[in-house]
């Protein structure tokens, strides 16, 4: 058995909607509306689904950057959600996170150089002398050179943007990286390095990732094991292999059949989903998907599915795969 | 052999910035018949969207179309004045841009929007625009079409906005559609939902459309014909299928291989070192040489030109001025 580094259990994020002249809560928007996984040493989990699924909101939720509205997450055994902030920023020493825009997530006034160097100051982290080689090695370890310290984040491309990003994040040696979209904002050539680069690094120091995404061929490529989000919601959870050969929820089938494929001679059966994903603040009754689902059945609109494995290892969340029904 | 609807050759247009004139487009040759879907692929920075702007005359300032011809029914378009170019933009050749949150103007109700280029190309009266503009509402798959011309862009989502901006540029019956990443800033399963819009528009209209687009799964989907771009210049141009199976310029299968597929996991992605170049940066020799595996000396002295490299293929590439350099490319490639 694999050892847990992190646990989710039950998560759940609620934002208030206020309305009116006194801020009265006229609804809830569901962001997260209870997901559970466990994250292994040494793995690399795949959080996937499209816009407004809620995975990146699960991301931020345990950096603790948000607070979660319930449920629990344990880091190496020790709940996180109740840490004070002081202990919590001593535990995200440990955690730590990659963000989707190279442009937005450096600070345009500072060298790379302080910008690496500032999560070790922060947890107070070596002298003068040993940061400023800790900030060279790791602009090598990246695949930059040590002479880009004194640069600024303007003179860099987007892709060599994102590896002071990661260099930033590796400063403090984190067990687990959180990273939200990190190849999104780049070229597809540039996209293949720095996925080779995330790669390579968690050979070499044992990282544990948590890679969100929307592209489905990027996080079949990294990922050990995929959830796939809908709605707030894991919807299906396996293998990374197992859920792309033999996806058993309907929304992953049509996710997967979405994906255009680089290959005219590709002959597929796409499933077109109709209509919108519905909005988290007004969501269907029943399983959130049976709108569109092609496979809906009548119990799809009164039940909540529940989130079982159909499969050793292979969790869905369908009324399909419930034992009354098949 | 068939007419081209639109013809470019040796199109260029350069920017005039404090650093010095740079070619965005340098010498772009490319047509497109009747009823075609052609793409123009390319990473950013590649000119493919300057590209699509010339055709359009809309460049602006610093940017200018120095050089070429855009035939179009066999007038020049870049002699056209402004007012004549008005008669032409949505009309004979309609446009769709990447955000459709911010080509739709947040102020106006979808009706009015759409009814404008109607009226003023057609010259129809309100209620027959009005009428025609619900009926390109239903041809794009809108439902409840009476209703929304009554809504604001707000109120719709992001794929129901992008199929109101092909209404928009459908409604005139134009014999081109330029539609510059149409599907970018979509979800997958949207993004599919478009694509078999414009395939189905395009089958039912017969309208040739000019798809740009960096995702080269949206081009093998959709397009008969692709052309490559990198830095400005046309790298490689053919069939979809014989350049997928069969491409014939480095920057290209090196393009096709660093793309990670849904359907078999590779061990390890093939990448491209280096970046891309900024445009203007490179003065001589190839402008892929500096990150290209095959590059020897030529590279670096001359440009190359589109050698033929099969039936209606073309590669700018050295490699294929000789056989045997050729047929090393023909070996890693397979």
């Amino acid at each position: 058995m694999q050892e847990a580094l992190l646990e989710v259990k039950q998560l759940k994020k609620h934002f208030p909607i206020e309305g009116g002249v006194l801020k009265q809560q006229v609804g809830t928007v569901k962001a997260v509306d209870g997901v559970t996984f466990t994250l292994h040493k040494g793995e690399t989990f795949g959080l996937v689904g499209e816009s407004g699924c809620g995975k990146s909101t699960t991301g931020r939720m345990l950096m603790r950057l948000l607070e979660p509205s319930e449920g629990e997450v344990l880091f190496n055994g020790r709940e996180m959600t109740s840490l004070s902030k002081n202990e919590m920023r001593h535990l995200r020493k440990d955690i730590q996170m990659v963000f989707q825009d190279p442009f937005a997530s450096l600070n345009p006034r500072h060298t790379v150089e302080k910008i690496i160097e500032e999560p070790l100051i922060v947890h107070n982290l070596g002298n003068k002398a040993e940061r400023k080689k800790r900030v060279k090695e790791l602009l090598e370890i990246v695949g930059l050179s040590s002479y880009h310290a004194k640069r600024y984040p303007h003179q860099f491309s987007g892709g060599q943007r994102q590896r002071i990003g990661i260099a930033r994040a590796l400063a403090v040696n984190p067990k687990l990286i959180i990273a939200d979209e990190p190849v999104s904002a780049l070229d597809v050539s540039i996209q293949a390095q720095v996925l080779n680069l995330l790669e390579d690094l968690q050979k070499e120091l044992g990282l544990t990732y948590l890679f969100i995404a929307h592209d489905l061929g990027v996080v079949r490529h990294i990922s050990d094991r995929v959830g796939v989000m809908y709605l707030g919601r894991i919807v299906e959870m396996a293998d990374s292999e197992k859920l792309y050969l033999d996806s058993k929820h309907p929304y992953t089938q049509a996710l997967l059949s979405a994906v255009p494929v680089p290959d005219p001679e590709y002959g597929k059966d796409r499933i077109i989903l109709t209509g919108d994903v519905p909005s988290p603040s007004n969501p269907p009754s029943g399983c959130p998907f049976h709108t569109r689902c092609p496979k809906a059945m009548d119990v799809c609109s009164s039940v909540v599915p529940e989130f079982r494995e159909v499969e050793p290892g292979h969790y869905t969340a369908c009324h399909l795969y419930e034992e009354d029904h098949v | 052999m068939e007419q081209p609807v639109l013809n470019v050759s040796k199109l260029e247009t350069h920017f005039f910035t404090d650093d010095g004139e740079i070619p965005a487009v340098d010498s772009v040759d490319f047509h497109i018949n009747k009823g075609e879907v052609l793409g123009i692929v390319g990473e950013s920075g590649s000119g493919k969207s300057v590209t699509s702007l010339s055709i359009m005359q809309l460049i602006q300032a610093p940017g200018k179309v120095v050089g070429g011809e855009i035939t179009y029914k066999g007038e020049n378009l870049l002699t056209k004045s402004e007012k004549e170019m008005r008669k032409i933009r949505g009309n004979e050749i309609g446009m769709i841009f990447q955000e459709p949150m911010t080509s739709l103007n947040p102020v106006f109700r979808i009706g009015n929007q759409l009814i404008e280029g109607i009226r003023i190309h057609k010259k129809w009266s309100k209620k027959k625009s009005w009428e025609h503009a619900i009926s390109i509402l239903k041809l794009v798959g809108l439902p409840r079409a009476e209703e929304l011309m009554n809504e604001y862009p707000h109120q719709l989502s992001g794929g129901m906005r992008q199929r109101v901006m092909i209404a928009m540029a459908m409604a005139c019956d134009p014999e081109v559609l330029i539609a510059d990443e149409p599907t970018t800033a979509l979800d997958v399963t949207i993004q599919a939902q478009i694509l078999e819009l414009m395939k189905k528009l395009n089958r039912e209209t017969n309208t040739s459309i000019i798809l740009i687009t960096h995702d080269l799964g949206v081009v093998a989907e959709i397009c008969d014909r692709i052309v490559v771009m990198y830095s400005g210049k046309i790298v490689e141009q053919g069939k979809t299928s014989d350049i997928f199976q069969q491409p014939k310029h480095p920057y290209t299968i090196g393009l096709i291989e660093s793309v990670p597929d849904v359907r078999v996991r590779k061990d390890r992605l093939y990448s491209i070192p280096g970046n891309v170049p900024k445009p203007g940066s490179i003065q001589k020799g190839c402008h892929f040489a500096p990150r290209c595996s095959f590059a020897f000396d030529k590279c670096f002295e001359e440009d190359p030109v589109l050698l033929e490299t099969g039936s209606n293929q073309q590669a700018r590439c050295w490699l294929h001025e000789d056989e045997k350099k050729a047929a090393v490319l023909e070996r890693v490639n397979s």
